[in-house]
């Protein structure tokens, strides 16, 4: 109950006085709870537990992470293939 | 999918691993507090890539394989009571109680349905007005907010015949416990990155000033848990103590505001004993005074029931990371997921059925290709 991934908020519609919407996860769209996300806008990504949406993916993170990681050993390898090449 | 390839991506793997390695020079121990991470790091073989000087210890952070004894008798007795429609997440079927398991209940004739939300026996509730409508709420800070707002919407549309069977139970505390308990050997924390998106990591300082243990809030990916470790070992080899935050396009410092303050309305902390662990003083959530009317326990009268665990089930010791699931004698022999004597058998979060499942054979395979 606990595995969650990104899904991408599709649409947002009050039911009954609650913020919901619909949620795609790869293909699977589910009903979403999006009651703890009020400023969540479609087109967003979210992630989702047992129906409720808890947090609004930051994509300037995601790929500023991805980024960071992408760079690691980077200064190294260029140094041990000089030094590979000197030898 | 987006934001899931990218983060299970090998070649980046080998970097954070080659880093890693650059870095590691004495043994450590680090405990993943959350069973998706125990998950995540058996399914992906992450524990066989580290090198040998880094322990992974897998925490008790999984909801199905904590949740005590007793409750699970209660949600039995429960279930097994006519007029009554008893709703649960679907990995709480198999989880043995004293003499069987709500599955068995089932098939004995009791009305037990799984639900994907709270807010789905909500429904049933509008649906069977003239039954009554229990629901399972369990779990850390990640499912009670949806647990809370169904209870929540109960009481403001006055749905009388809803009422719920908590037993939360919350992270700090049990870090706490874990530090706390007699021959601890973990020196550090993966902090389980969805507990913090609701919760965010504003109570970490204090544990982190108190014990000296350093804490990382971390996700689930490959990536994310390498990024994880990398960052602890860090600091680890510097001597230092901090918090930080390598999930942060999940998780802010402050968490989700408007869940917590519901939470805070709906819940109030009480003791809690965990399966296998015992009770952690102010380790739960339980409802609070304004909504007892919805409290099962109130409910229905099942607080008198006597319970008997397993004697052979270790899950206690593996639940504190004293013990790798593959380490109990009854390991794959009594116990396997079609025939699990502890609850860590059961959820695909419990440290045991990720062991069985997974066996710790499929190495870095199962990474994304670049
Ligand atoms: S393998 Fe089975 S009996 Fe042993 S600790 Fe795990 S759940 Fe309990």
């Amino acid at each position: 109950m606990c595995l969650a991934v990104p899904g991408r908020v599709e649409e947002i519609v009050e039911k009954s006085g609650i913020l919901m919407g619909k949620v795609n996860f790869g293909g699977i769209v589910k009903d979403v709870c999006l009651a703890y996300v009020p400023e969540i806008a479609i087109g967003d990504y979210t992630i989702v537990h047992v129906g409720f949406a808890l947090t609004r993916i930051d994509e300037e993170s995601a790929l500023k992470t991805l980024e960071a990681f992408s760079k690691m050993g980077l200064l190294e390898e260029e140094f041990g293939a000089s030094e590979e090449a000197a030898s | 999918m987006k934001y899931l390839d990218e983060f299970r991506d090998r070649e980046l793997a080998e970097r954070l691993l080659h880093e890693i390695r650059q870095t590691v020079t004495r043994p450590w121990t680090i405990m993943e507090v959350c069973g998706g991470q125990t998950h995540s790091i058996i399914r992906n073989g992450i524990h066989q890539l580290l090198p040998a000087e880094v322990e992974m210890v897998h925490g008790p952070g999984c909801p199905v394989c904590v949740t005590p004894l007793e409750v699970i008798d209660r949600a039995l007795a429960i279930a097994a009571t006519p007029n009554v429609i008893f709703c649960s997440f679907g990995d709480m079927l198999r989880v043995p109680g004293s003499e069987r398991d709500l599955f068995q209940v089932k098939s004995a004739g009791g009305d037990v349905r799984v639900v994907y939300s709270p807010l789905d026996a909500l429904q049933i509730a509008l649906k069977n007005p003239d039954k009554q409508i229990v629901f399972f709420g369990i779990g850390f800070e990640t499912t009670a907010p949806a647990n809370g707002m169904a209870v929540h919407q109960a009481k403001v549309k006055n749905i009388r015949n809803f009422s719920m069977l908590v037993s939360h139970v919350l992270v700090p505390p049990a870090i706490e416990a874990v530090l706390q308990s007699p021959g601890n050997r973990v020196q550090s924390f993966l902090a389980a990155g969805h507990v913090c998106s609701v919760m965010g990591y504003w109570q970490y300082p204090e544990i982190v000033d108190k014990f000296k243990v350093p804490i990382v809030v971390t996700g689930f990916e490959p990536l994310d848990i390498l990024e994880g470790i990398r960052r602890v070992v860090l600091q680890l080899e510097r001597g230092e103590a901090r918090v930080e935050n390598a999930y942060a396009r999940m998780v802010s410092h402050d968490g989700n505001r408007p869940a917590q303050d519901l939470l805070a309305e709906v819940f109030e902390v009480c003791d809690r004993s965990w399966r296998g662990i015992g009770c952690i003083p102010q380790s739960g959530w339980r409802l609070s005074e304004k909504y007892r009317d919805f409290d099962a326990e109130v409910r229905f009268d099942v607080g008198s029931i006597h319970s008997n665990e397993s004697t052979l089930c270790r899950s206690g010791d593996v639940l504190r990371g004293a013990l790798k699931p593959h380490e109990c004698p009854a390991f794959g022999k009594e116990c396997t997921p079609r025939h699990p004597l502890g609850a860590t058998m059961v959820s695909s979060e419990g440290a045991c059925a990720a062991y069985y499942n997974y066996g710790g054979i499929i190495p870095a395979e199962s990474l994304t290709h670049a």
